[in-house]
């Protein structure tokens, strides 16, 4: 299995409310939540953590799910949110300034 | 039922302050005839105490943080504030009147990832606008920044207030708007000054101009479903509460005082003698303000407009009673729809009566209050 490295972009709004993570595209304001499986990866995704760690790590033992189970998961719900930007995917480490300047888009200098 | 709509009442239920409107200013490079604000410095924040508040804040739940003044851009430090925010994953609104928004500045907002920027512009006629803002030359800085925020791809929105001196421009406004290719909104409340002086309210238009804007589908959208009569309010209307001040959101003035509403200046507290949690769940007013549900409002409870009437609590209070109605949105209920209200009925009064000005809370803040 390739490795995947998952980054949030920094053009995003998040807060924690009563367990469930909200999430907002600051450039076209798509809303989301995030449930406490996502919310716990959401949290993980520093860049340099490959996702079969994060899930391994953070996930199978606070939620009762197999690790394909889990991996599966994980993969889909990464793919949807880096769709909409949110989520920076690389097959390689990311940098903070890397993840930066990729999500600050059009008219960033 | 939206997304949103669902984490609001998740944030209700948790008595979450999901929202909060902060005024880093009261200094303004405008002097608007309408403006209910005291420009003086009487001690505003440091920069030091609103980067410790907006740590409070994201502690406390906020999601939204909105910047707004007096002019905010007076302050040397705003994009270092907005900085420290968005690094703390707010979602950051702005109200400015862009006057001294250059490439610069439109580029850091967009760089900082601030989501929306209001800007209120008075009219599509220069002559108007600066006629309103007093500051010859503003409308021609505040479009022209408009187009550098535009041209960074940030989501904007002019803010215009419908007052006797430009009621004929607010379509001109809304064309403007759509030439721009930004998002328009129109109000037609003037507030009193903070210091009592009521004398801005007679810039206000009469309530018979209303039906006008109440009849225009680019602003309301369905006229007939916006000015149909209220239905009979039903259990759930009589059991709801009035607004979003006090339950899921406040407003924080650049002398760290905390109100429910900015349009509601009930002093419940301040920062500078308590942590923003303390006051937020344990100030009486805010008790007070969150005690009150539609059926305890002794007048609106027995009006049939309650369940689609915008009755502010915060224009009540400063009628002198926030469980009384609200003068300005009884007019509204009536000439959006036809249908009297029951504080008309009460005053057995035919069309709404000239507002009650001697009643006016005087609103001072804190510091100069002495509290
Ligand atoms: S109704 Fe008035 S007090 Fe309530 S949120 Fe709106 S402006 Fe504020
Ligand atoms: S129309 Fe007036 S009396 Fe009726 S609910 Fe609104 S504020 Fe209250």
């Amino acid at each position: 299995m390739r490795d995947v490295y998952i980054a949030r972009s920094s053009a995003i709004a998040s807060r924690v409310l009563a367990g469930e993570t909200m999430v907002m595209h600051v450039t076209d304001s798509t809303f989301f939540t995030l449930n406490e499986v996502a919310t716990a990866i959401w949290h993980a995704a520093d860049g340099v953590t490959p996702l079969a760690e994060i899930v391994t790590r953070n996930v199978c033992p606070n939620f009762e799910i197999t690790p394909q189970e889990a991996f599966a998961d994980a993969e889909e719900f990464v793919r949807e949110l880096a769709t909409h930007g949110i989520l920076q995917v690389s097959d390689h480490p990311m940098l903070a300034q890397a993840v930066l300047n990729q999500s600050s888009g059009a008219g960033a200098p | 039922m939206s997304l949103m709509y669902e984490m609001n009442n998740k944030a209700f239920d948790h008595g979450v302050p999901l929202s909060v409107h902060m005024d880093v200013t009261y200094r303004c490079n405008e002097r608007c005839v309408h403006c209910y604000l005291d420009h003086d410095d009487h001690g505003e924040m440091t920069t030091a105490e609103i980067k410790g508040i907006i740590d409070q804040l994201a502690e406390a739940g906020t999601f939204f943080l909105t910047f707004s003044g007096g002019e905010v851009f007076l302050r040397r430090d705003f994009l270092e504030l907005v900085a420290h925010a968005r690094k703390l994953l707010f979602n950051v609104k702005v109200k400015t009147n862009a006057v001294m928004i250059r490439e610069r500045e439109a580029q850091e907002l967009r760089r900082l990832g601030v989501e929306q920027i209001q800007i209120s512009v008075y009219s599509h006629r220069a002559e108007v606008h600066d006629a309103i803002t007093k500051l010859p030359g503003s409308w021609a800085r505040t479009t022209r920044a408009i187009r550098f925020l535009k041209d960074q791809g940030l989501k904007v929105t002019i803010a215009n207030v419908l007052m006797n001196d430009n009621f004929d421009d607010y379509k001109g406004a809304q064309a403007l708007a759509e030439e721009l290719g930004v998002s328009y909104t129109l109000d037609p409340t003037v507030s009193p000054k903070m210091d009592g002086d009521h004398s801005i309210l007679s810039l206000r238009v009469p309530g018979t101009a209303l039906p006008t804007v109440f009849h225009d589908p680019s602003l309301v959208g369905d006229v007939a479903e916006y000015c149909a009569p209220p239905s009979a309010p039903g259990e759930d209307v009589l059991n709801g509460y009035p607004c979003s001040a006090g339950h899921t959101s406040c407003y924080i003035t650049p002398y760290a005082d905390v109100f429910p509403c900015v349009q509601f200046p009930l002093p419940s507290g301040n920062l500078r003698q308590q942590k923003f949690l303390d006051i937020w769940r344990n100030s009486t007013q805010l008790e007070d303000v969150r005690s009150i549900r539609a059926r305890d409002l002794p007048t609106c409870s027995g009006c049939g407009h309650v369940g689609t009437c915008s009755r502010c609590p915060g224009l009540a209070f400063m009628e002198g009673d926030m469980r009384g109605p609200s003068t300005v949105d009884c007019e509204k209920s009536f000439y959006r729809t036809g249908v009297p209200s029951a504080n008309m009925r009460r005053r057995g009064l035919e069309v709404p009566a000239p507002h009650p000005m001697q009643q006016l809370v005087q609103i001072a803040p804190a510091l100069v209050q002495g509290l």
